[in-house]
């Protein structure tokens, strides 16, 4: 089989090996269609160089760590994130690039050219990767096609490309990849166009914008848009658009600039270019039989076809999918950007200003039925920000996975969470509550007497220096059992905040617990890998990342407190309800609190049985397996911790396993000797805190809280993203 | 236990030594069965020292055998069958190893039954769980 194949050379029997969008280019450059001068990579020099490297197996054994069922979008996130980085550090081995060298040299020798995926199988209408893998535009040198027609190969293990396959139900290991390697048209105007719009059969739809298509593609630039009556070739309608900038090429890739004044009054198309343009996609539809998705380009007057594809039809189905939710987290730079200023200017100063406005209201003063109007306000609220967490507050987060790429991409270190490291030692809520509980354990380190006091609840007897700081503590952070995990209790006194100080000074402080690396010798190293405008806009997007991961930290814990207030609130409704003084309570009141209290997202704090015993046998899980999440092996006695009355049995040297580590239960951290979640990710919130510790960390243990109990004797292995459960001794 | 064979280990002054069985299991997994003729190495040894494991797999020898292959390690204690009891087994051993008749049914080849006290399956790579017998 050749590795590659001109247009002319390919034929029905070659649809499997140069992909969809290959065989889609040749038909039409065989009908005549104008279409920029293409190369196809066949399916078989991705064949030989996943087999040759042994990376095929490599993405395997990483696909397999666990169900693909039973995986996370993050877990997804990683896995594809740590398959990308193999594709990154594995060359393409001598022979295979000479040969791909060569032929390449001959097409296009130092010409800009854009390399694109052509994946197997998206040639149909109920299998179409529209938008899944990717594309580079403006690449220049055979070296350089060579590395992104690596980093295409890699997209075909990207997460929404896995979940994608997995739905229609493709095997995930059998999957090959196509590349075209295509001359670059650098179109003055540019645009899609459907043959048949998906929302109205009988109209053709149209978006078009100056300079390059990328800038539609990638939703930077709004496009004009028409729709056109199929069956007249009418024009039904045209949307302006505020025509503000245009993608151009530069030296190597693209950039978004500001559109020239002379342009922004003109529609990137006339009325008579978009009836030609129907007059394409109509005959495309026609050749291929189904409604077809075309990308074009005019320059210089002459229109010419960039490719051409069925229609992805989204139905309604998967719109409530949560998965498919998650990969519209796929933000641009430009995005991200405006993001962080909303949150930043106005959804952090606004939760702090509904907590403090809750929290100066006297709720001992309201009538019975102005607390019901209360509770129930408060719910509003607390319903508000839980929504804007999920519409915004996440979606930013994605800004740690732009520059986890980008780092990765550039730098390509061995290992792909190395640019964590750049992100660490931001002020976290969550490390400066942990300084000031260290500061107090410290005081009673030195004090026996203190210590004494305090075991036998004389409390007000430590000392203004202790006090002071726990008031401070208790003001800034309020009651630490409290907002934990959907637990609807609040202790009305400090006792376990006591209790998890003296655990912490009858040891020794944890050693390297606040060690930070050098930072500014780390982001110094990274700027400067770059020169001139690439700098500015690596430094633009560190400066996003570090924004994003201290965020991720800084939105829980406000959440939490927003709810807190709720459950103050309805805290006020249990106590009357309880001391009513035989009065009858007011029943609208025991209503509101009754419904308040119902919370279905609270664990049962009651263990499933994990041994199974049946008929003389006993099954247990010994050793498990996650992802290594934090580095270092530990061993100690497990604390399984499903609510907050566990968090305050921790003992100092257990290992904490739980369901997730909520930013609300790291006050316990600093004890532990090693985390085991079931949550899988290394980017959540239990893994960043542990990796901050220095902790050893697994995350994404299938049924983690179910298999292993309090008191088991667990070893994890934070390197391997190992958990051995019990003793090395055989029975 | 469809496999036909598996790796036997025995030990001899704390030196391991292993080899390559045909076997069968018993419906319940509690008993495990090997032949061997009495003049081995792997026999004598297993006499003196009654502790043995054995490994059942089903690796193809292929590099996806790391995602895909499932081990079992089997712990137990070997004891050779008397002649009675052999006659009364050979029937279940033969219906999987037919090939083996000449072999098993000679004088000199010891039955040897493993009582099984634990195994412990090994799936994608590193997933390992415990099974217990008769406790």
């Amino acid at each position: 089989m050749k590795l590659f194949l001109t247009l002319d050379e390919v034929s029905e029997q070659y649809r499997l090996k140069v992909g969809g969008k290959g065989y889609a280019l040749s038909v039409l450059a065989r009908n005549n269609f104008n279409v920029p001068l293409t190369l196809c990579l066949t399916t078989e020099a991705y064949r030989q160089y996943v087999s040759a490297t042994g990376l095929r197996e490599r993405i395997l054994l990483e696909l397999n760590r666990k169900d693909f069922n039973d995986m996370r979008w993050e877990e997804i996130w990683d896995a594809s994130l740590r398959i990308r980085n193999m594709f990154l550090t594995t060359d393409v081995p001598k022979h295979l690039r000479l040969n791909i060298r060569n032929s390449l040299a001959a097409y296009f020798d130092d010409k800009p050219v854009v390399v694109r995926s052509s994946s197997v199988g998206e040639d149909s209408a109920q299998a179409s990767f529209a938008g899944l893998h990717e594309s580079f535009v403006n690449v220049r040198g055979v070296d350089s096609i060579l590395d992104h027609v690596r980093l295409v190969w890699a997209s075909l293990w990207s997460d929404a490309a896995l979940l994608y396959r997995q739905e229609i139900g493709l095997d995930v290991g059998k999957s090959l990849m196509g590349v075209i390697v295509q001359e670059i048209v650098e179109g003055d105007r540019s645009g899609v166009i459907f043959s048949t719009d998906p929302n109205n059969p009988s109209q053709l739809v149209i978006e078009a914008v100056h300079g390059l298509n990328q800038g539609l593609v990638d939703g930077l630039v709004e496009p004009d848009r028409w729709q056109i009556d199929r069956a007249g070739k009418r024009i039904v309608s045209h949307t302006p658009a505020q025509r503000e900038s245009l993608v151009v090429s530069i030296d190597v890739g693209t950039r978004l600039e500001s559109l020239p004044s002379e342009l922004r009054d003109r529609a990137p198309l006339s009325d008579d270019e978009v009836i030609e343009i129907c007059d394409l996609a109509l005959m495309s539809e026609d050749l291929f039989g189904v409604p077809q998705d075309v990308e074009w380009t005019i320059r210089g007057g002459h229109l010419m076809v960039l490719q051409s594809r069925p229609i992805t039809m989204i139905g309604e189905a998967q719109k409530e999918d949560k998965k498919r939710w998650y990969l519209s987290l796929r933000r641009s730079y430009e995005n991200l950007q405006s993001l962080r200023k909303r949150i930043e200017e106005e959804l952090i100063p606004g939760m702090e200003r509904d907590v403090r406005q809750m929290a100066a209201q006297d709720l001992s003063l309201l009538s019975d039925r102005e607390l019901v109007s209360e509770i129930r306000r408060r719910k509003g609220i607390s319903d508000r920000w839980t929504t804007i967490y999920w519409e915004e507050y996440i979606p930013f987060a994605h800004g740690v996975r732009l520059f986890g790429q980008f780092y990765n991409d550039t730098v390509r270190p061995e290992d792909p969470y190395e640019f964590v490291r750049l992100l660490g030692a931001t002020e976290m809520e969550s490390v400066e509550r942990n300084r000031l509980l260290e500061s107090m354990a410290a005081i009673l380190r030195e004090r026996d007497d203190l210590r004494d006091r305090l075991i036998h609840g004389r409390y007000l007897e430590v000392g203004d220096k202790f006090l002071n700081l726990l008031d401070q503590f208790i003001v800034k952070f309020g009651d630490l059992s409290c907002p934990t995990t959907g637990v609807v209790q609040c202790n009305q006194t400090p006792e376990g905040l006591i209790r998890i100080v003296l655990e912490m000074a009858s040891h020794p402080p944890t050693p390297g617990a606040f060690a930070t690396e050098d930072l500014a010798s780390l982001i110094d190293k990274y700027s400067h890998r770059f020169e001139g405008e690439r700098q500015l806009l690596a430094m633009d997007l560190l400066d996003l990342a570090r924004t994003s991961y201290r965020l991720r930290d800084d939105d829980n814990i406000k959440l939490a407190r927003i709810d807190a207030q709720r459950i103050m609130a309805l805290n006020e409704g249990k106590r009357r309800i309880e001391n009513h003084d035989g009065r009858l309570p007011d029943a609208e009141l025991v209503g509101e609190v009754a419904v308040g209290s119902y919370d279905p997202e609270v664990i049962s704090p009651v263990p499933l049985p994990l041994e199974e015993v049946r008929a003389g046998y006993r099954i247990k899980p010994r050793q498990l397996r996650g992802q290594p999440a934090g580095p270092g092996v530990a061993k100690g006695s497990a604390r399984v911790v499903m609510g907050s009355s566990d968090l305050l049995e921790f003992k100092h040297g257990e290992v904490l396993v739980c369901d997730a580590v909520d930013p609300n239960m790291t006050f316990v951290v600093p004890l532990a000797s090693g985390i085991v979640e079931r949550r899988g990710g290394m980017l959540i919130h239990g893994a960043i805190i542990a990796r901050e510790y220095g902790i050893p960390c697994v995350t994404g243990v299938t049924d983690a809280t179910k298999l292993i109990r309090s008191g088991d004797l667990i070893t994890l292995d934070g390197f391997l993203g190992i958990v051995t459960i019990g003793s090395p001794k055989l029975p | 236990m469809t496999q036909n064979l598996a790796v036997l280990a025995t030990q001899h002054q704390g030196q391991p030594y292993s080899s390559l069985m045909a076997f069968v299991a018993t419906e319940d997994l509690k008993d495990l069965y090997v032949g061997t003729s009495r003049s081995t190495r792997k026999y004598s040894y297993l006499t003196s020292e009654s502790r043995v494991s054995l490994l059942i797999d089903n690796r193809s020898n292929r590099d996806a055998d790391l995602h895909e292959a499932v081990a079992v390690t089997a712990i137990g204690n070997a004891q050779e069958m008397v002649e009675s009891d052999k006659e009364q087994f050979l029937p279940y051993y033969l219906s999987k190893h037919p090939h083996l008749q000449d072999f098993i049914k000679a004088p000199s080849c010891a039955l040897i039954r493993i009582a099984v006290k634990a195994y412990y399956l090994v799936i994608r790579f590193q997933q390992v769980m415990e099974l217990h017998i008769g406790s």
